[in-house]
């Protein structure tokens, strides 16, 4: 099977954020990790391939630092890489990044393409449904387990309340896969060392720019909540006190 | 292919920091750290997540097997296969790649120092100094953590003097053997290790190193030690009673033992030095989550300016020693990239690399032990109850840290290592460190010439560093112009110029690295990286001074000693930083980032 995996560069969990200068977005020296459910669509793909064979390519967009991702991902055994290399990448929203990965992938020919449920920056948990939608293939989201069989592949799909749903889908497929469903694989030294002389084909914006359109969804402003609570103090005998608050409560916060 | 990172730099002789400037650019610093360096480290960091702090309970108790499935897991990754040739199933990456994993792993001292006796002083004789069957019949095995390698140089009677140890070695009379009788003390890894670099002397005479299986007839361990700290890791006396070894199983040559000795020692240096910095990293984390939830007087303690105060010093240390580990590194990844093509096959070539930079291997032991004793030691007060308690980390880290200062030459042998081998190599021409000296008496006689100043905003930090090199020469050209040669036997003097010594290559290394951020992200930006810098060359200035005078004290008399110390106090002349703000301003970087960070 031939499997694209689609990862994302994202800011630590624990890191400190600020924002940028025009409250659009977070400022960039920060530092970066592989958006978790991204990782865990890697383990997948690569534990698929070692049990049916095939290749596993894997696809990121962002400036020169979310080539990270990529080194890591070829270190943990995926076989070559596809960098989307631009800056603008990073605000394009979910409808464009599909178009983006589409364009650069047009000439390829995909079993199937994972994506991470959701990233933990933006958390639109859409790219991989459009992406599916723009090639015209099927698509399941939430996934936590992959079964090949006769026709295709039979997916688990976790729903709410700790019921599951099976799925039988034809090939090719997009399919978005939960955090935890495996357990992820170390980048060994010696696959860090072999990464190096891996693949990585570089996509400029202007090469996939007709593709693309003005962004449908745009972030016009981002703040840190401002801390409103007040603490009082009612001072006093309790008849009195008892008696403020009362006041308080009928005509402040007017709960009573 | 084989892995060497380096900048594009030439060679810088070892110790020659003493008497020249170095340009930034060609310091390697964390921040040169490139792609393949990081994802290294994250696997290290992963590794000692998921595997080693679960565990560090079961460890502490010795849980049997689980140390040695911990190496060999260790071993899988790739983690103790950075320094072994790839002919012998290594990967023989860079030194920064063996100063990063050191550093990463080292947040259990109880694994870090099972790891570190089995990679550095359990492997490297035999990468060194072994013949291509020895090679061929361990490395592989050891590479991967299917063996375990241990390292047994000291005895009970002798240990800082290895030389004089008691073990001896007999030819049998077939001459197929070594017939091995003695003992060896405070062998980290005895209990499970399968591989024993063990040094006798051969008719009570040659010092010798011998390559003993567990196996092998007449080869028993003794019980395990009690320790104060790291009890994670094993520690026993090997018992030699007529053991068998073939004549095969000799490393290196008859009587030639201390040259593998010592030289292994070196690696073992700044691996530690690099651990040290490491654990030293993990212990400020732990302190700030601390000082951040408890409370006193009606606020977390982290707001208390004597409380930020230790978590500023502590920040500043790991700022510094992560300067100097890596400065080291570098330094010696540029000499063996100088080698071309034949640092893959020619060991001796690398290990004379190695050798080159024994000054800067002793001051990052000496250093970093120092550093983390002290941070562990803050640690404690600022977890204050708790700390004194089991229950919380202060306890073991202070516990832990303790050795580093003992094992791989105490700091004392390695102050002597230090001032003696600059010594040696003054003597010797290859440092010019007596025309240094001799230029610096005749400048301060005829009264000081002016530095080149430069025109950025490192003037002041570059003076201070420019008066601690003169001072440490002025001090050091005093000492050897009263005693001569026998100034090896002024241990005191050996000891406090080696002290200077160790100031200068941490103030430099910092000023270096901050320089070599601003540069790169403007000054604006390293803001953080330049306060730690200056509150460290504050410190280690003062530092200099003191010890200077303490030697020029024991050594000059009257008017002398008035002149002298006068030159003292004209080199060190220095407008005062104002650290308690740069302190403030250090700590409430580090707070707000719940770690150790530098911008």
């Amino acid at each position: 099977m031939k499997i694209l995996v689609c990862m994302k560069q994202v800011p630590q969990k624990d890191a400190p954020l600020k924002l940028n200068e025009s409250g659009t977005w977070i400022r960039e020296d920060v530092s970066y990790e592989v958006n978790e459910p991204d990782a865990y669509a890697l383990e997948e793909a690569l534990r698929q391939k070692e049990k049916h064979g095939g290749e596993v390519v894997v696809i990121t967009s962002g400036p020169a630092r979310a080539q990270q991702v990529l080194r890591e991902a070829l270190a943990k055994g995926a076989d070559r890489a596809i960098h989307l290399e631009d800056a603008a990448f990073v605000g394009l929203d979910a409808l464009n990044t599909a178009r983006a990965f589409a364009a650069a992938i047009k000439d390829e020919q995909f079993d199937l393409i994972f994506t991470g449920l959701q990233s933990d920056d933006y958390g639109y948990a859409q790219t991989g449904v459009v992406l599916a939608e723009l090639l015209g293939w099927p698509h399941a989201t939430i996934i936590m387990q992959i079964e090949k069989n006769e026709g295709g592949i039979r997916v688990k799909r976790e729903l709410e309340a700790g019921f599951f749903q099976f799925v039988d889908m034809p090939l090719p497929a997009v399919l978005t896969i939960q955090s935890g469903i495996n357990k992820l694989r170390y980048a060994t030294l010696i696959g860090i060392k072999q990464a190096k002389n891996k693949p990585l084909r570089k996509v400029s914006m202007s090469e996939v720019q007709s593709a693309l359109s003005a962004n449908l969804q745009t972030i016009e402003r981002l703040y840190v909540p401002q801390k409103t609570k007040q603490t009082q103090f009612l001072e006093g005998p309790a008849s009195e006190v008892a008696k403020k608050l009362v006041d308080k409560l009928r005509n402040e916060v007017r709960v009573l | 292919m084989a892995t060497i990172t380096a900048l594009p730099t030439a060679k810088v002789p070892g110790g020659s920091f003493l008497i020249e400037g170095c340009p930034p650019e060609s310091t390697f610093t964390p921040e040169d750290f490139t792609e393949q360096h990081n994802l290294i480290a994250q696997t290290a960091e992963e590794f000692v997540l998921n595997e080693i702090i679960p565990n560090i309970e079961k460890m502490e108790h010795k849980e049997p097997f689980l140390l040695r499935e911990l190496v060999k897991k260790a071993g899988d990754l790739g983690l103790s296969a950075v320094d072994t040739p790839e002919a012998y199933g290594g990967l023989q990456m860079d030194k920064v790649t063996s100063a990063i994993i050191a550093d990463r792993l080292a947040r259990y001292a109880g694994f870090s120092a099972t790891w570190g006796a089995h990679t550095c002083i359990g492997t490297l004789p035999i990468v060194y100094f072994g013949t291509e069957e020895q090679k061929k019949k361990y490395l592989p095995g050891l590479a991967s953590g299917q063996m375990v390698g241990a390292y047994a140089l000291s005895e009970s009677s002798s240990a800082s003097d290895a030389l004089n140890c008691r073990a001896r070695a007999e030819l049998s009379p077939d001459g197929k053997h070594y017939i091995l009788n003695g003992e060896k003390m405070w062998i980290t890894n005895a209990g499970f290790a399968d591989l024993f670099t063990v040094f006798a002397k051969v008719n009570g005479e040659k010092f010798t190193a011998f390559l003993i299986e567990r196996s092998f007839p007449g080869f028993s361990i003794g019980a395990e030690e009690h320790k104060m700290g790291i009890r994670g890791s094993s520690t026993c006396p090997l018992i030699l009673t007529d053991c068998k070894v073939p004549v095969e199983n000799v490393l290196g040559e008859i009587g030639k033992g201390h040259h593998i000795a010592f030289n292994v020692l070196n690696v073992g240096r700044f691996k530690l030095g690099a651990g040290c910095v490491g654990s030293a990293r993990y212990c400020i984390e732990l302190s700030i989550a601390y000082a951040k939830q408890r409370k006193a007087f009606g606020k977390v303690i982290a707001d208390f300016g004597l409380i930020r105060e230790k978590l500023a010093n502590m920040a500043v240390g790991i700022f510094t020693g992560e300067a100097m580990a890596y400065r080291t590194v570098g330094m010696m990844d540029a000499a063996i990239a100088g080698l071309g093509e034949s640092y893959v096959t020619d060991m001796p070539a690398v290990r004379k690399v190695i050798d080159e930079y024994a000054i800067e291997c002793s001051i990052l032991k000496v250093w970093g032990s120092e550093l983390v004793d002290f941070v562990v030691d803050e640690m404690v007060q600022i977890y204050g109850g708790y700390g004194f308690v089991e229950e919380y980390p202060a306890e073991l880290a202070y516990r832990d840290s303790r050795v580093n200062r003992i094992f791989e030459g105490t700091n004392e042998i390695n102050r002597l290592v230090i001032t003696g081998f600059l010594l040696k190599r003054a003597m010797s021409g290859q440092l010019p460190l007596m025309p240094a000296i001799k230029k610096l008496m005749d400048e301060v006689l005829s009264g000081a010439a002016a530095d080149d100043e430069g025109d950025d905003s490192f003037v002041e930090e570059r003076k201070l560093v420019a008066s601690a090199k003169k001072i440490g020469l002025f001090a050091a050209g005093i000492a050897s112009q009263k005693y001569m040669q026998a100034i090896q036997d002024q241990q005191e003097i050996m000891a406090a110029i080696a002290d200077m010594v160790i100031e200068t290559y941490a103030m430099e290394s910092a000023v270096l690295r901050a320089q070599k951020l601003a540069a790169r992200n403007g000054e604006a930006e390293s803001k953080l990286a330049i306060a730690m810098t200056r509150v460290y060359l504050a410190g280690a200035i003062e530092r200099i001074e003191s010890n200077a005078r303490k030697v020029i004290a024991a050594v000059a008399e009257g008017d002398m000693l008035r002149t002298q110390m006068a030159v003292v106090r004209r080199l060190g002349k220095h407008e005062p930083f104002n650290t308690v703000g740069l302190r403030q301003d250090i700590a409430q970087r580090v707070i707000e980032a719940g770690k150790y960070v530098i911008a």
